[in-house]
């Protein structure tokens, strides 16, 4: 008995070792081997699901029974795109407007706290500033976008603090209050790149910039921004695509004339089951991203990320 | 009734007929003559609260079918729910409590069946116009059981509008701009045709669900003049509640519901029904074509629709029972709160109420030129722009 499970032991420790021998002999297998599952679920769940929404974009829906109806046709996209009637064009350009908004915003307020988080702050000033840029992003979504309702409102806590020098703002429930808020939640994902590029700057690259006579300014315009270039690009990516494709900000702190692209495909898709129309105005925001990173991987974001 | 085409009838009985379970034997007609015995289970698409455990334990625990609920947001979603599957409920629910804008979706969808009513004892008592209205019955077919119904009112902050409004025109007035708010729903162009037919009569609008081009573009072009106005397209019943409340809209269209929620917190609101009258929504317990419990769901509109349940059920969500014999018990939950849902009042007042309906091609008179849902639809996107 003990001989023969010794045995079937061993033949299963012979059996291991003969494969990763093979797998040692010829590297191409292990590689095959190890790449297929990942490579497979992204062709089937990411590029297999965009490709069909690609193709239903160009189907149509029967109005009476919501059914699809596989005939080919571009009428879709001549909605979207008809100048007689701009409305879909201009739902797209205020998706696009705003989000690139954000970006500028979140640019400019992360990049003075990055630097003086990786350049300035000591150790334990850092942490804690980490601790506060992310702490927002442990409670949900939605619960600070309702609290951002409750400032901004008329009676808000926005216009209590205003009262007291005898202003009052009424921004509740414009594009005004979807720019801030919007900035205020992607804000962490532009400082992370941002602090991470800064802190890759050598400091003897800032000493020689002095040595060689160069003011503050100039050190900041010829070195530390051409070198954290690459981060803010890396955090405008995160920010530009997460205003354009989000629907619930315009929904809840939005007003009259606040849709978004998000907003119209999920109303199409609610709506008589009219999916592809909801695909073809998501093609929009897809397309703008691919032309959007092209454009950030010669910024040379990816090294930054 | 008139209005709708024997043929889309014909084509939808049949299909019905040909569909109906096992909910007692079929008789000539196909429908059920008795209701069986309950199947132990009855999967509802509901509006949040239809069936709320206050009163629905009570009837798991007569009949023992265990309710499973699928809330929907707005009737859109309950459309799409019906459509999953395959249609007609997916064989997965079996009731839904579609409102008037989704009731005739469904119907010529063929998503939904006929129902005998005379196994509902309750319906005899219906207020009349409840018992056939043009949302769930076709061509003298029952496709479900009203169940309650709620005015859309014109709702005002009476210490910022004066004079008090008397017409829908307050709704439009450049004096409130950046201070009004409207429903999100495409069923608003209802709205806007509504007071069209008083104050243009040359439009020639009879019926404010019934819009040929003409008249349909000229409502879709008085929202889009309305649309620089609005401060807020209310989505659900907290958020213009809380618009109202903070002041940052003073006058609006609403459901009793927010009213009654705001004045019960103090704030200084009224609502009224203009002299043009008003839209309003009326919901309706539909039985879907391939239900798996047709007799839970048959027990279920049986049950919702005693008056002792209308109560309660009213009282909960906020709305009017259709069957008036829910009046004392109303009272009996919360004082007066019958006189206050509108209840008492006479048949004159439920005529000036034009209950939502889905929009469909055929107009009265025979005619096919009238604007479909798809295009209210369109139209409601190009509006909030």
């Amino acid at each position: 008995m003990s001989v023969d499970a010794a045995r079937a032991g061993s033949s299963v420790r012979g059996a291991r070792l003969r494969l990763s021998a093979s797998f040692w002999r010829r590297p191409w297998v292990k590689a095959i081997a190890l790449l297929t599952p990942p490579v497979i679920a992204f062709l089937i769940i990411y590029v297999g699901s965009l490709s069909v929404l690609f193709i239903s974009s160009f189907w149509t829906v029967d109005s009476f029974t919501g059914k699809l109806e596989h005939v080919w046709t571009l009428s879709n996209f001549k909605l979207i795109f008809s100048t007689s009637d701009p409305t879909y064009l201009r739902i797209a350009a205020r998706t696009i407007g705003i989000a690139a908004a954000v970006t500028v915003t979140d640019a400019i307020l992360a990049f003075p706290l990055g630097y003086f988080m990786a350049r300035i702050a000591r150790p334990r000033t850092r942490s804690l500033l980490f601790v506060m840029v992310l702490l927002p992003l442990w409670s949900s979504y939605l619960v600070r976008i309702y609290a951002w309702r409750l400032i901004l409102d008329n009676e808000g806590a926005l216009n209590w603090v205003l009262g007291g020098v005898g202003l009052h703002l009424n921004i509740a429930y414009t594009n005004w209050a979807m720019w801030i808020v919007f900035s205020y939640v992607w804000l962490p994902f532009m400082v992370l790149p941002v602090y991470a590029s800064l802190e890759r700057i050598p400091d003897n690259y800032l000493e020689a910039s002095g040595d060689l006579g160069a003011a503050g300014w100039r050190t900041f315009r010829s070195i530390i921004l051409p070198l954290a270039l690459p981060g803010v690009v890396a955090g405008s990516i995160f920010t530009f695509s997460l205003t354009l494709g989000d629907y619930i900000t315009p929904l809840l702190v939005g007003g009259a004339g606040s849709n978004f692209i998000g907003n119209v495909v999920f109303e199409n898709v609610g709506v008589n089951a009219n999916v592809p129309f909801a695909a073809a105005f998501a093609t929009i925001p897809v397309m703008i991203m691919a032309l959007y990173l092209l454009a950030a991987r010669r910024l040379g974001a990816f090294e930054a990320l | 009734m008139r209005r709708i085409r024997k043929r889309h009838v014909l084509v939808a009985a049949l299909a019905m007929a040909l569909c109906v379970p096992a909910a007692g034997a079929g008789s000539g007609n196909g429908l059920p003559t008795k209701i069986g015995k309950g199947e132990g289970s009855l999967n509802l698409i509901e509006w949040p609260a239809y069936s709320d455990p206050s009163f629905a334990n009570k009837f798991v625990k007569e009949t023992g079918c265990k309710i499973h609920r699928k809330d929907a947001g707005t009737s859109n979603d309950m459309v799409a729910l019906m459509r999953t599957g395959g249609g007609g409920g997916g064989g997965q629910y079996d009731l839904v409590s579609a409102s008037g804008d989704a009731s005739l979706r469904l119907i010529y969808g063929g998503d939904v069946q006929p129902v005998n009513v005379n196994l509902i004892p309750s319906w005899k008592d219906f207020i009349s116009i409840f018992k056939s209205p043009a949302h769930n019955t076709v061509n003298g077919v029952h496709y479900g059981v009203s169940v309650q119904w709620g005015p859309n009112t014109l709702l005002y902050n009476t210490k910022k509008v004066k004079p008090a409004p008397t017409s829908w025109a307050a709704i439009y007035n450049k004096k409130y701009k950046g201070k009004i708010t409207v429903p999100d729903n495409p069923i608003q162009i209802a709205d806007a045709a509504l007071y069209l037919e008083k104050s243009k009569p040359s439009l020639g609008i009879t019926d404010p669900y019934e819009l040929n081009k003409t008249q349909f573009n000229a409502a879709v072009s008085l929202l889009k003049q309305q649309r620089p106005l609005i401060k807020k397209y209310w989505t659900t019943e907290p958020d213009e509640i809380n618009l109202f409340k903070s002041g940052d809209v003073v006058i609006g269209a609403t459901w009793p519901y927010q009213t009654l929620q705001l004045q019960a917190a103090h704030a200084p609101v009224k609502e009224l029904i203009p002299k043009e009258g008003a839209t309003g929504w009326a919901d309706t317990w539909m039985l879907a074509k391939k239900a798996p419990h047709p007799n839970c769901a048959y027990m279920w509109m049986k049950y919702v629709t005693t008056p002792q349940v209308e109560a309660k059920q009213a009282l909960v969500f906020g709305e009017t029972p259709v069957n008036p014999k829910a009046c004392p018990y109303m009272n009996k939950i919360q004082a007066d709160s019958c006189a206050k849902y509108h209840l008492n009042q006479p048949l004159s007042y439920y005529k000036q109420i034009h209950f939502w309906k889905t929009p469909v091609p055929q107009c009265g008179n025979g005619k096919n030129n009238c604007m479909d849902y798809n295009a209210w639809q369109q139209a409601w996107t190009q509006i909030k722009g």
